[in-house]
């Protein structure tokens, strides 16, 4: 059984972020991936603050983190319910680890990074 | 009237607050009504008078109309169904997150994206076939939803894996999160509206240019996703009689004319309706019936008084900006106030006081290059004056996230991000990225602008607003000085903002509304500047008195409510072209 990312984003008006200030590189290459992820097989989650916030309100984990380091912490990455990541969209990489995807590393390409952004 | 030919069931009025959108919604109403058909007339105008004109009270649900056989009204405030959506959102969540989160999540849904989306929300079920509305003949709205709505609900990628999977991966629909209703409705109600058979479509304009351009902008925007049945009316037009009796009224009626003249290509094509100017207040029935008659003209003769009203100068308001030596200026205001006249009449008044001054202007008819050239260079050293194309800025800002940012996106991806970049945001935010590039400028001299953010972007701008704020009072603590754009923009010695309205009960409802949106980003607009104002001419035109005298009573609630601080600029026999006429408007 394949182990489910679920992703809890900040207040975003969309999940491309293009509605807000100045288009988030990170959070453009990660809609890709989580595109990627998904079509190789992996069960990803993605929730949006503005939009969901019972789904963060209702899981003890996220609503601790949300408390203890605030909103501006997000986004935080969970695989199976446990913390896994948070501060940073996950690389193409991770995300196929968390998911148990080997075979599709090999074939594709590692996204890479902004180097404006906090990843890398 | 054409309009009025063989209507269909759905009748939608569209154009710009102040243009008498829900005044011919309820004359047509009253027509079909006592023509014997069952009408429902759904008004959204957030200043909605529909109630007093029948002389009862409405509201939010359907309402039958005691002095009008066969009709039913209802009404619907976009802003009360905006915050009904933000509760069914945030509400469940108070207390649970902390409460600096449930506020950001507040800011996130007060946008005009999730208003308007709310709007359409309420009055999709009138659009499907449903019991509610099977027994109406026409149900006639006063508003029509935005190109911009319509395309993000038709397009198939924007639903994918949302309302369905309850899965949050779509895009600027994302105010649609909290909606109730099937996807199959609203796809039901998208349907009916591009259904000619069903649905037409009547834009409601005023004989001047900058009016028609946007009308033409809207009947392409509509006409390019289906809504190809559509009418256009001009309405309040000032009748060729009144002209012979007034310098004002004459100079009125030769600029519609003008106007009229030179209508944009793109609405030639368009069956068109011209509604006089009428004496009267269109309040009661009679009256209604009254709009849309050709009534032979006749001019009254009782009301000759000269209308006295307190008018501040612009010139005076400048005075006080002049006093502070530098800073920045930004006129605000919805399209067809005059922002870009005012801001070009408050440069030239410094400029005229020696005053170093940067105007820059986004301006779409680059007006004011043809208004100050000539006389610029040589009468006014100390004025710069620049532009910004709203337009091209916007282009270029979504030809560089598409090439860059969306380059890795599939069809359907890419085409949901081509649609986020057409929101209303996208091009505020371009122009202001463009703009905050000059604002650096104000701290030496100062600069005037004819746009400014509203209260919405701004505080998405400052995302981290509620760090600055607590990076602010730490270093308040330990004395320290430390600024940051937003507060630049909070600090009125600094950045003083003008709301351009005209004296009319839309366009200053639509201006109290900028003005509180901006007090949420912790910005208190510094003056109000009612344009255009008749009740500050000397005209003996009678027709034009009765207007004066309408806004009388606005420019009452503006002093007494709105602001302590404003100025009246009369309506000008000759448009404000050169220096010399702008200093002529700005004395008033």
């Amino acid at each position: 059984m394949a182990k489910s990312i679920q992703i809890y984003d900040p207040a975003l008006c969309c999940s491309t972020g293009v509605c807000g200030t100045e288009v988030d590189q990170q959070l453009v290459n990660f809609s890709a991936d989580a595109d990627w992820a998904k079509k190789n097989g992996a069960q990803i989650e993605r929730f949006n603050l503005a939009q969901q916030p019972m789904e963060f309100a209702n899981n003890k984990v996220v609503r601790d983190f949300l408390e203890r380091s605030g909103q501006e912490a997000l986004p935080l990455i969970l695989v199976d319910g446990e913390f896994a990541l948070a501060g940073r969209y996950p690389s193409r990489t991770e995300l196929a680890r968390w998911a148990g995807l080997t075979s599709a590393i090999e074939i594709q390409p590692v996204t890479s990074c902004y180097s404006g952004g906090k990843c890398c | 009237m054409q309009f009025l030919d063989q209507p269909p069931r759905f009748l939608f009025f569209t154009g710009k607050g102040g243009v008498g959108k829900t005044s011919i919604s309820c004359a047509t109403a009253i027509r079909l009504a006592e023509s014997g058909k069952n009408v429902l007339l759904v008004s959204t105008d957030p200043a909605s008078n529909v109630g007093q004109v029948f002389g009862i009270t409405i509201g939010n649900h359907i309402t039958r109309v005691p002095a009008v056989k066969n009709l039913d009204a209802l009404e619907i405030d976009p802003q009360a169904a905006a915050q009904g959506y933000r509760d069914r959102i945030v509400n469940p969540v108070r207390g649970l997150l902390p409460d600096d989160v449930v506020r950001g999540i507040e800011e996130q849904l007060s946008g005009a994206c999730t208003t308007e989306i709310a709007a359409f929300d309420e009055f999709t079920t009138l659009l499907i076939d449903s019991p509610v509305t099977e027994n109406y003949d026409h149900i006639i709205f006063d508003t029509a939803p935005t190109g911009h709505t319509i395309r993000l609900l038709q397009l198939p990628g924007a639903w994918s894996g949302f309302l369905e999977q309850g899965k949050g991966d779509a895009s600027c629909l994302g105010p649609l999160a909290g909606l109730e209703k099937q996807r199959e409705q609203y796809k039901a109600a998208v349907d009916a509206l591009a259904d000619g058979e069903r649905t037409r479509l009547i834009l409601v304009a005023r004989a001047q240019q900058s009016t028609l351009r946007e009308v033409a902008r809207t009947h392409e925007e509509l006409a390019a996703i289906g809504l190809k049945q559509q009418y256009l009316v001009i309405n309040g037009i000032l009748p060729k009689l009144e002209a012979e009796h007034d310098a004002l009224a004459a100079a009125i009626h030769q600029r519609e004319q003008a106007a009229l003249d030179a209508i944009p290509d793109a609405l030639k094509s368009l069956p068109l309706d011209n509604v006089a100017l009428k004496a009267f207040d269109l309040v009661g029935l009679d009256a209604l019936r009254m709009l849309l008659t050709e009534v032979p003209y006749q001019p009254r003769s009782e009301s000759r008084a000269i209308v006295k009203v307190n008018k501040p100068s612009l010139s005076s308001l400048v005075d006080s900006i002049a006093a502070d030596g530098y800073g920045l200026v930004m006129t605000m205001g919805k399209g067809g106030v005059g922002k870009t006249t005012i801001a070009a009449a408050v440069a030239v008044e410094l400029a005229r006081r020696g005053l170093p001054v940067h105007l820059t202007t986004s301006d779409p008819a680059a007006h004011l290059s043809d208004t100050l050239d000539g006389a610029l260079n040589s009468s006014l050293d100390n004025l710069t004056v620049s532009r910004i194309d709203p337009h091209e800025e916007t282009e270029r800002y979504r030809n560089h996230i598409l090439e860059t940012k969306g380059a890795k996106l599939d069809a359907e991806g890419r085409t949901l991000l081509e649609e986020d970049l057409r929101s209303p945001c996208t091009e505020e935010i371009a122009v202001f990225q463009a703009f905050s590039r000059i604002i650096r400028e104000a701290g030496k001299k100062f600069v005037v602008m004819d746009t400014a953010p509203t209260g919405h972007t701004l505080l998405l701008l400052d995302a981290t607003g509620a760090y600055h704020r607590e990076v602010a009072r730490q270093m308040d603590k330990a004395h320290m000085h430390f600024t940051t754009p937003m507060m630049q923009l909070q600090d009125p010695k600094r950045t003083k903002i003008l709301i351009v309205t005209l004296a009319e009960k839309t366009p200053v409802l639509e201006a109290a509304n900028l003005q509180s949106d901006l007090r949420r980003a912790g910005i208190e607009p510094w003056a109000w500047v009612i344009n255009n104002s008749v009740a500050a001419t000397n005209t003996t035109s009678s027709l034009l008195h009765q207007r004066a005298l309408n806004e009388l009573v606005e420019i009452d609630a503006i002093a007494k409510v709105h602001s302590d601080r404003y100025a009246v600029v009369p309506m000008m026999q000759d448009e404000p072209i050169g220096v010399q006429r702008l200093l002529d408007l700005a004395a008033g």
